[in-house]
């Protein structure tokens, strides 16, 4: 719940140079902040900013475009259950109504043991495998209600850890580029000019 | 060649509602609309920002070629062949549809919307929209106004989403502190929490917003659009210039706009000219005279109390006290201080009451805190225009940020746009510094020394700032045309290294360009009128103009008399018999407090001319009350010598008068005569004898070349960018500072139709310029020698008529051109109009600073956009935003002391001490020390010696140090 880590400013200062304009960085730098806390905090917004030569409030108007970027704290696990066309014909709702029971939480809301975050959500494109549901945006099809405990009950125990990680991890902006591939400013040290930076 | 005659085709022809209209290429539909008669509906176009298409209410059928399409108008430029349709049955339809969809969320709480009555969403709805919205769902719901600045307060139901203020706020101010936040339906412009829009521009949001979603705090609830009553006048908070219209209801005003000009403000204002107009209103306002009781037994000097007296009462003590000042001999036995506050017509009356009356040539509208008259009136000048338009800008100033706001707007843009090099050469950081090519720091007392190694070449001269840095400002400065933006850096150093620099500058690049920065309201206009020791009105000194205003006036003071800090001294021991304060506050205004102080107990009598009971005015004898900005009609000058007219909007209090008035009741009593009687006539007197104002008439500032106001003085007027950025005098190089004309000087070819000037020779003069430039130019390209040596005074020819000093009333309304005598009929024709005033530098060197001592730091004081002055400290928005004092440290400075920012710390120099909380700041550079000047409490005015080069200062912890916190 802070300013980026050390070490997720050090991942942070490897991406920025990639882009001709530091600006280009802020999505990427909101994922390493959401990969630390599992959200994105005022404070890392602010630290952001910084690195970016950027208001805060410039961070928050990106950041808060994004429903997939939190800037509240979630669960280990966001769970969303869709409720659109194809699942709603298929008991999407009735999929819902039971996660909420069995977790005891309301679609939004986030158990007290900080385990889940339960989401009533859109279609997440997976309409011929209705009802259907994601956690951290892994799927999981063609869900009965009893697939559904086995997957909360599995997940509360940690047994499927390296198919569903922690809110937040990433893979992408992991990636390491090699400086010969930078493109921006900060690839030859040069200044920004002010007119580039925003 | 068909490539170039395509690249110079000019015009593209459009069918517009059936018509053919000529529009320029690049030129966006809803502008050549716009200028061709026919109004595009729109919230979010904007013609000063770009344009970002957000709200489609622009909508209209474009045809360019592959048929009729709904297209936004402010997104699309013209092409040729283009036919638009803005009437059509589909553009309405599309119109209404848009509407309908803004109306949606729009909570339609008209009635208690400050907005109401001036309403484009009000205004379009009834114009273009549907009579009836199908919407019965619930409309989405905010917290009713959250304030988002100290200034401003958000009503994000009403809000748009034009994307106006976030886009100014961004591009414009530079200071992008609103954003859109969160997406779809739930849109809302916000600030981030804890970090409001505290931006010096914010009351531009206000101004700029197309529904009551953002509404100033001064204004709020005060009044409604159709209570109204509004004038055009100028904004003279600072010496910008902006063009305001000036809004009051039931005789109190209630609100500034800004005003869209040119070759000025563009439209904006900054938040001290946008509300500082509340001081007007403040009960402070003096509306009688008051006059100091004569203690039993006590010669005067502090004795007694002010009170409450009548005019009679108070022209009888004023009579008095300078009768018995004009019985000591000396040159500073009367001396006018002040001046800066008033308009041209008050400072002219005030300089003729000083020279011809009161036989004085001590007086100056400067306190202290500015630069040497002659070398702001006597440099060769630019236009804001030509600034910004140049090829490189050399910024030896303040932060323009903090003193003339819009002027930062202005050359920020300049920078962010079309990549204006700046050059900065100053004390400390500014808001400039992250938009300059280089910025050099350098030492308080060494800015020429740091100008010359730039200039030079010289690595081995100079202290601060790597070689390279220098090497490349010296590149920068001679790539192509240059101005100088030139002020004073710091008030805690002397003016003279400036002026040095300024020197350097002209002498190394005589194509150079000026540009005063300095900040205060009519500071140049006054100078212009000749409130400065050794400056006659018009820009000529007092030898060169001796003549022609003898003739004039009847008499003039035999020497130069004292600038501030002379006649200060004077008074502090005990020579000034009479000191008047034109609106002057040396207490609080000149850098040295404790001269100030002493000069105030010091002097013999005590007159203050104010509209506020300031903390100066507190010790004189007595106070007469003044009509303030707003008051009174008149003209001011801005900082690039442009005279804008002012309007009355309200009446001053009680019986408070304007500047001029007083000044010519005052003449009267004492046996003289002004010989004017209205603003009118006074302004027609200066156009008569001012040489650099000499065309400038009223009938030209009222006519629409006047709107934009008119340069003084001959400075190339906007428009003439496209000239040569060095002017068209190259034949006269060795002209150091003489004015330098285009040959399309508009002053020079509109209205001027026939020449005024009663020199039997004006016949030689090169036909329509104004007669004492003209001879000018003519003898510096006649023999290319004229000023060589940069200031021989011309040769004053005539055979000495006398003159008699009152003016004849006013006979000729229209501002004819009909030379009228001044006096009873006799001819003025005997002294040629004197030449302007010219500064090359000569004999301008800086003093040698003392040693650096390891133990003390220098002193750079400079001022911040709010502060305990006059008119910020009566205006209940802006008192409180006045950041307090704060002395700021190179971290490098302050960590040795084991305490950081927010700890207070004693501040020692030769004049007094002072407590100040410490603030770390990279932008100091080790040995310096900032200490912000004028904020309310104790201050830079404490510790400034303004005897002193420099300020040296020594830095102690409190409680350390035998922890002397007396
Ligand atoms: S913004 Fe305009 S339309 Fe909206 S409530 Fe105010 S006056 Fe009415
Ligand atoms: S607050 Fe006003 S100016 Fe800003 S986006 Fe909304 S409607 Fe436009
Ligand atoms: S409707 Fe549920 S995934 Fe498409
Ligand atoms: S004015 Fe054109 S889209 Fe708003």
């Amino acid at each position: 719940m802070a300013r980026l880590s050390a070490e997720s400013e050090e991942l942070a200062r490897t991406i920025i140079p990639r882009y001709p304009r530091s600006r280009s960085a802020l999505i990427p730098l909101l994922h390493v902040a959401q990969e630390q806390d599992g959200w994105v905090s005022p404070e890392a917004i602010a630290h952001i900013a910084e690195l970016l030569d950027l208001t805060p409030v410039e961070v928050l108007g990106t950041c808060s475009f994004y429903g997939m970027f939190k800037l509240h704290p979630v669960g280990r696990y966001v769970v969303g259950v869709c409720t659109n066309i194809s699942c709603l014909l298929l008991g999407g709702e009735e999929l819902l109504a039971h996660c909420e029971a069995r977790l005891g939480i309301k679609a939004g809301a986030t158990t007290d043991d900080g385990m889940f975050t339960l989401e009533d959500v859109e279609c997440i494109a997976a309409c011929t495998d209705a009802p259907c549901l994601q956690v951290n945006y892994r799927y999981f099809l063609n869900l009965t209600h009893e697939q559904a405990d086995a997957l909360f009950d599995d997940l509360r125990a940690g047994r499927r850890g390296d198919e569903v990680p922690e809110h937040g991890t990433l893979t992408r902006v992991r990636q390491r580029i090699a400086s010969e591939r930078w493109s921006g400013h900060g690839a030859e040290g040069l200044p920004v000019p002010p007119g580039q930076v925003r | 060649m068909a490539d170039s005659e395509q690249a110079t085709k000019e015009t593209l022809t459009v069918t517009l509602d059936g018509k053919e209209i000529e529009a320029e290429p690049g030129e966006l539909v809803i502008a050549a609309a716009e200028r061709n008669g026919v109004y595009i509906p729109r919230f979010c176009y904007h013609p000063r920002m770009r344009s970002v298409g957000m709200c489609r209410m622009c909508i209209v059928e474009i045809d360019s070629g592959r048929g009729p399409a709904l297209q936004p108008s402010c997104m699309v430029p013209v092409s040729e062949g283009m036919t638009v349709t803005t009437e059509s049955a589909l553009t309405k339809k599309a119109q209404d549809g848009v509407l309908e969809f803004l109306l949606i969320n729009h909570p339609l709480d008209c009635p208690v919307c400050d907005k109401g009555g001036e309403c484009p969403l009000q205004d379009q709805t009834l114009a273009f929209g549907p009579g009836e919205s199908r919407f019965v769902e619930e409309k989405r719901h905010f917290e009713k106004p959250i304030a988002i600045s100290e200034l401003v307060y958000l009503d994000r139901e009403r809000c748009v989403l034009c994307d106006r203020c976030t886009r100014f706020a961004k591009e414009v101010a530079g200071d992008p502190l609103i954003s859109f936040i969160d997406r779809g339906n739930h849109t809302q412009v916000n600030t981030f929490p804890d970090d409001p829009f505290s931006s010096y521009f914010s009351g531009n949001t206000v101004q700029l917003c197309p529904v009551g979603a953002l509404l100033a705090r001064p204004y709020r609830f005060r009044a409604r659009p159709w209570d109204l009553d509004q004038v055009e006048s100028t904004c003279t908070s600072c010496a910008f210039g902006c063009r305001v219209a000036l809004q009051s209801s039931a005789n109190r005003l209630v609100r500034k706009l800004g005003v869209d000009v040119d070759p000025v403000n563009w439209g904006w204002l900054c938040d001290k000219g946008r509300f500082d107009f509340e001081a007007t209103n403040s009960d402070d306002r003096l509306g009688g005279p008051l006059v100091r009781s004569r203690a039993p037994g006590a010669a005067g000097d502090g004795a007694g109390e002010l009170a409450p007296g009548t005019w009679s009462e108070a022209w009888d003590r004023v009579v008095e006290g300078i009768a018995r000042a004009r019985l000591r001999p000396g040159r500073e036995s009367i001396a006018v201080l002040g001046g800066a506050r008033l308009t041209n017509e008050d400072a002219y009356a005030w300089s003729k009451l000083a020279r011809s009356v009161l036989g004085t040539d001590s007086v100056d509208a400067q306190l202290g805190d500015g630069l040497p008259a002659e070398v702001v009136v006597g440099l060769p000048r630019a236009s804001i225009d030509a600034a910004c338009g140049a090829d490189t800008v050399l910024l030896l100033a303040p932060d323009v940020k903090e003193e003339l706001p819009v002027l930062y707007l202005r050359l920020r843009q300049a920078v962010v746009e079309r990549g204006l090099q700046v050059v900065e050469v100053s004390p400390v950081a500014t808001a400039m510094t992250p938009y300059t090519a280089v910025s050099l720091r350098y030492r308080p007392g060494e800015a020429a020394s740091v100008v010359r190694a730039v200039l030079s070449g010289d690595q081995a001269t100079g202290t601060d700032g790597p070689a390279d840095e220098r090497r490349r400002a010296g590149e920068l400065l001679r790539a192509g045309s240059l101005v100088c933006v030139l002020g004073r850096p710091s008030l805690a150093e002397s003016a003279q290294p400036v002026a040095a620099a300024a020197a350097s500058v002209l002498d190394a690049l005589p194509e150079v360009t000026f540009l005063s920065a300095l900040r205060r309201a009519n500071v140049h206009g006054a100078l212009d009128m000749g409130l400065a020791p050794g400056v006659l009105p018009g820009r000529v000194s007092l030898e060169e103009g001796r003549r022609w205003f003898a003739d004039a006036w009847g008499s003039l003071p035999s020497g130069p008399g004292l600038d501030a800090h002379g006649i200060l001294t004077g008074a502090a021991e005990g020579r000034v018999a009479c000191l008047v304060l034109l609106g002057a506050d040396p207490l609080a205004d000149f850098p040295d407090r404790s001269l100030a102080r002493r000069a105030l107990a010091g002097a013999g009598f005590v007159l203050a001319v104010d509209g506020f009971l300031t903390a100066s005015a507190r010790r004189a004898d007595v106070v007469l009350p003044a009509a303030v900005y707003g008051e009174k009609g008149g003209t001011t000058t801005n900082l690039e010598g442009r005279v804008s007219r002012l309007h009355q909007k309200i009446t001053p209090p009680g019986t408070a008068r304007t500047d001029w008035m007083i000044a010519a009741e005052l003449a009267w009593r004492l046996g003289g005569d002004l010989g004017f009687t209205s603003e009118d006539e006074v302004w027609d007197e200066i156009e008569r004898l001012a040489p650099s104002h000499h065309g400038l008439t009223r009938a030209r500032l009222a006519s629409a070349e006047g709107f934009d106001g008119l340069l003084a003085g001959g400075v190339p007027e906007a428009g003439d960018r496209d000239a040569p950025p060095t002017m068209s005098q190259a034949d006269s190089p060795g002209v150091l500072g003489a004015m330098r004309h285009t040959k399309d000087d508009s002053l020079a070819t509109t209205g001027m139709g026939h020449d005024r000037h009663p020199d039997p020779q004006s016949g030689s003069e090169p036909a329509g310029a104004p007669p004492g430039l003209a001879a000018a130019e003519g003898a510096a390209s006649a023999g290319g020698s004229g000023y060589a040596d940069g200031g021989t005074p011309q040769e004053v020819r005539g055979d000495g008529d006398a003159v008699q000093a009152s003016v004849a009333t006013e006979t000729d309304q229209g501002g004819s051109d009909a030379f009228r005598p001044s006096g009873g009929g006799a001819d003025h024709g005997s002294a040629q109009r004197p030449s302007p005033l010219r500064w090359s530098g000569g004999g301008a060197t800086a003093p040698t600073p003392p040693p650096l001592d390891r133990y003390s730091l220098r002193l750079v004081s400079a001022r911040k956009l709010y502060d305990d002055g006059t008119l910020v400290q009566r205006s209940p928005s802006l008192a409180p935003l006045a950041p307090g004092p704060r002395i700021r440290l190179n971290p490098g400075d302050l960590s040795p002391l084991g305490v950081g920012t927010g700890t207070k710390l004693q501040v020692t120099s030769g004049q007094g001490r002072v407590v100040l909380v410490a603030v770390a700041d990279a932008g100091v550079p080790q040995g310096s020390a900032l200490v912000t000047f004028n904020q309310p409490g104790p201050g830079a005015a404490d510790l400034i010696d303004s005897d002193g080069a420099v300020t040296e200062v020594r830095i102690e912890t409190l409680g350390g140090a035998g922890g002397a916190t007396s």
